[in-house]
Formats: C-alpha cells, sequence, structure tokens
C-alpha cells in the first residue's frame, strides 16, 4: 500500500467525503475568530478609519486567487505528464473557487479603492494581472466545457493552466516592478509586517478560514465530478443511491 | 472594543456601503458556490446516466489488486 492507492477515484472520494466536514468546520471557527478580532477587536486605522476593514476579506481572497491558480495548474500538469485522471478532475474542481477568489479580490478591491484611492479601478499592473488571472479561470473552464472528450479536455486545458502560470509572479511582484497605485505587500517574509499585530493576526487568521474554506468547497465539487465522470460504474452509482 | 452602539458599528466611521459592501459579497459568494455544487450532484441524479460498464466495475475484484 502507498499513497498511490488514493489516486484512484473511487478511493478518493470516501477519503474527501470523511475530511470535507472537518475543513468546513475549521473554516466556520476561524472565520468567527478572524471576524471577532477583525471587526471588534482590531483598532481604527489613523489614516484610513474604518475603511481599512475590508483589508480581512480583500487580501485572503486575493492570496486564494493565485494560491489556488497555483495549485489548479500543478494538478492539471500532473494530470498531463502522468495521465491520472483524478489529477485532472481535482484541477477541473479547483477552478471555480478560484475563479470566485479573483472575483472577490477585484471587488473588495474596488470597494476599497474608491474611499481610498478615489476611484473604483485603475488600469495599473496589480489590478490588470489580477483581472488577466480571472480571464485565465474563465478560460480554464470555458476550452475544458467546449471539449467533449473529457480526456482531451483535461489536456488542453493543462496547457491554457501552465502557460497561464507565468501571470501569478507577476500579480505578485507588480507592486515592486512597476509604479502603482496598489500598496506594496503588508506581510513579506524578509522584513517586519507594516501594520499593527492585532490587524495581522486577524488577517492571517481570516486568510486561513478562507484557505480551509476553498480546500472544503473543492473537494465538495471534485466528488461530484467523481461521480459524472465515473456514473458509469457501479459504486458511483451506489454512491448516488441508484444502484 | 471599538463601538459604544450597534449604530456606530453598522456606520463604520462612515465607511458602511464599502466595508458591508466588501463582506455581504463575499458571504453571498460563499451561498452561491456551496448551492451551485448541491444543485450540479442533485442534478446528476435525476438525469439520466451512461450505461453501467462492468469491466470498470472495481468493486468486482478485492481491493489490492484494483
Amino acid at each position: 500500500m502507498s499513497w498511490t492507492r488514493f489516486a484512484a477515484p473511487q478511493r478518493f472520494y470516501p477519503l474527501a467525503g470523511r475530511a470535507i466536514p472537518w475543513f468546513y468546520g475549521l473554516a466556520v471557527l476561524l472565520t468567527l475568530v478572524g471576524l471577532w478580532i477583525g471587526l471588534f477587536v482590531a483598532p481604527t486605522d489613523h489614516q484610513q478609519g474604518e475603511a481599512y476593514r475590508i483589508i480581512f476579506v480583500h487580501v485572503p481572497a486575493a492570496w486564494m486567487s493565485m494560491i489556488i491558480y497555483l495549485a489548479m495548474a500543478f494538478w492539471a500538469a500532473i494530470g498531463l505528464v502522468f495521465n491520472t485522471r483524478l489529477a485532472s478532475m481535482l484541477a477541473v474542481g479547483l477552478a471555480p473557487t478560484g475563479a470566485w477568489m479573483t472575483f472577490l479580490a477585484l471587488w473588495t478591491g474596488a470597494l476599497w479603492g474608491k474611499p481610498t484611492w478615489g476611484t473604483w479601478w485603475v488600469w495599473d499592473a496589480r489590478l490588470t494581472s489580477e483581472l488577466i488571472l480571472l480571464f485565465l479561470y474563465i478560460g480554464f473552464m470555458s476550452l475544458h466545457a467546449a471539449i467533449d472528450d473529457e480526456r482531451r479536455a483535461d489536456r488542453a486545458a493543462a496547457l491554457l493552466a501552465l502557460v497561464g502560470v507565468v501571470n501569478v509572479p507577476i500579480i505578485y511582484f507588480s507592486v515592486k516592478w512597476w509604479n502603482t497605485l496598489h500598496q506594496g505587500a503588508s506581510v513579506s517574509l524578509t522584513k517586519a509586517p507594516s501594520m499593527a499585530t492585532t490587524m495581522l493576526w486577524g488577517m492571517l487568521i481570516m486568510a486561513l478560514a478562507f484557505w480551509m474554506y476553498s480546500i472544503a468547497v473543492a473537494l465538495s465539487r471534485t466528488r461530484v465530478i467523481i461521480l459524472e465522470r465515473e456514473q458509469h460504474t457501479r459504486w458511483a452509482r451506489q454512491q448516488l443511491g441508484l444502484a | 472594543m471599538n463601538w459604544s452602539s450597534l449604530g456606530e458599528f453598522l456606520d463604520m466611521g462612515g465607511y458602511a456601503v464599502y466595508v458591508w459592501g466588501s463582506f455581504g459579497v463575499c458571504a453571498a459568494v460563499i451561498v452561491i458556490e456551496l448551492w451551485s455544487v448541491a444543485q450540479r450532484r442533485r442534478t446528476l441524479r435525476r438525469q439520466p446516466l451512461d450505461d453501467l460498464d462492468e469491466r470498470n466495475d472495481m468493486n468486482e475484484r478485492p481491493l489490492h489488486e484494483a
């Protein structure tokens, strides 16, 4: 027995099913703690007033939009190289969650930009590259949906996902490489965070909550995709209560 | 604690539209996404399925051989 035995969709399905409630549970718990810190404990910002509290959903959504893309491209590549069906299903299961996170990063960013910069949108490097990320997710999902043969769709979409990976470091470093309206990184590995401790904790706990939610919902979707693709098998029909 | 009343909390220092517009849409997206996954599973149960293919059925074999 080895970890590769869980590459079989039939084995992965119940394993994911057992894990999902834990991820949802952690997501709820962390959200409650994070919102408590973010809305009640963290002090008012001396420059932005209460508007800065958008950070507690904006930064987690923006981080997840990039992390999910990397995860999606990773599993798509594994599916492409090793011809493992489950890896491709995971990539397809992650895509809508990544697209939603990207939408939330853009939406909350616009609502933060209006009171602080005086505009909902500017065509600067950070905002434009994040918008391209949304188009990459939509392109991945559309291309996959447009090809009837699932394995061919997996391969074509995987190529698109891999080409698009180049956009992720562009988003991340855009605030360094170009002069942008968007502020620099609030948290980095090389220097002390540029924010109050309680603000930082609230943001990190909310980021962890978004992480747990993303894993839970992407696994739930992947389970449905497994059943869709394995519907010709008896075990999948049993799972659907139809056998 | 930053707030002395519920009204003050809801007002968010005059930024209510921006702050609650952000948190509210996040909550809405989560509800929509969870609903759409559940709906996708319900749709699969209702529609006619592909033909059963016994050859692909790993239940017929012991687990360690599959």
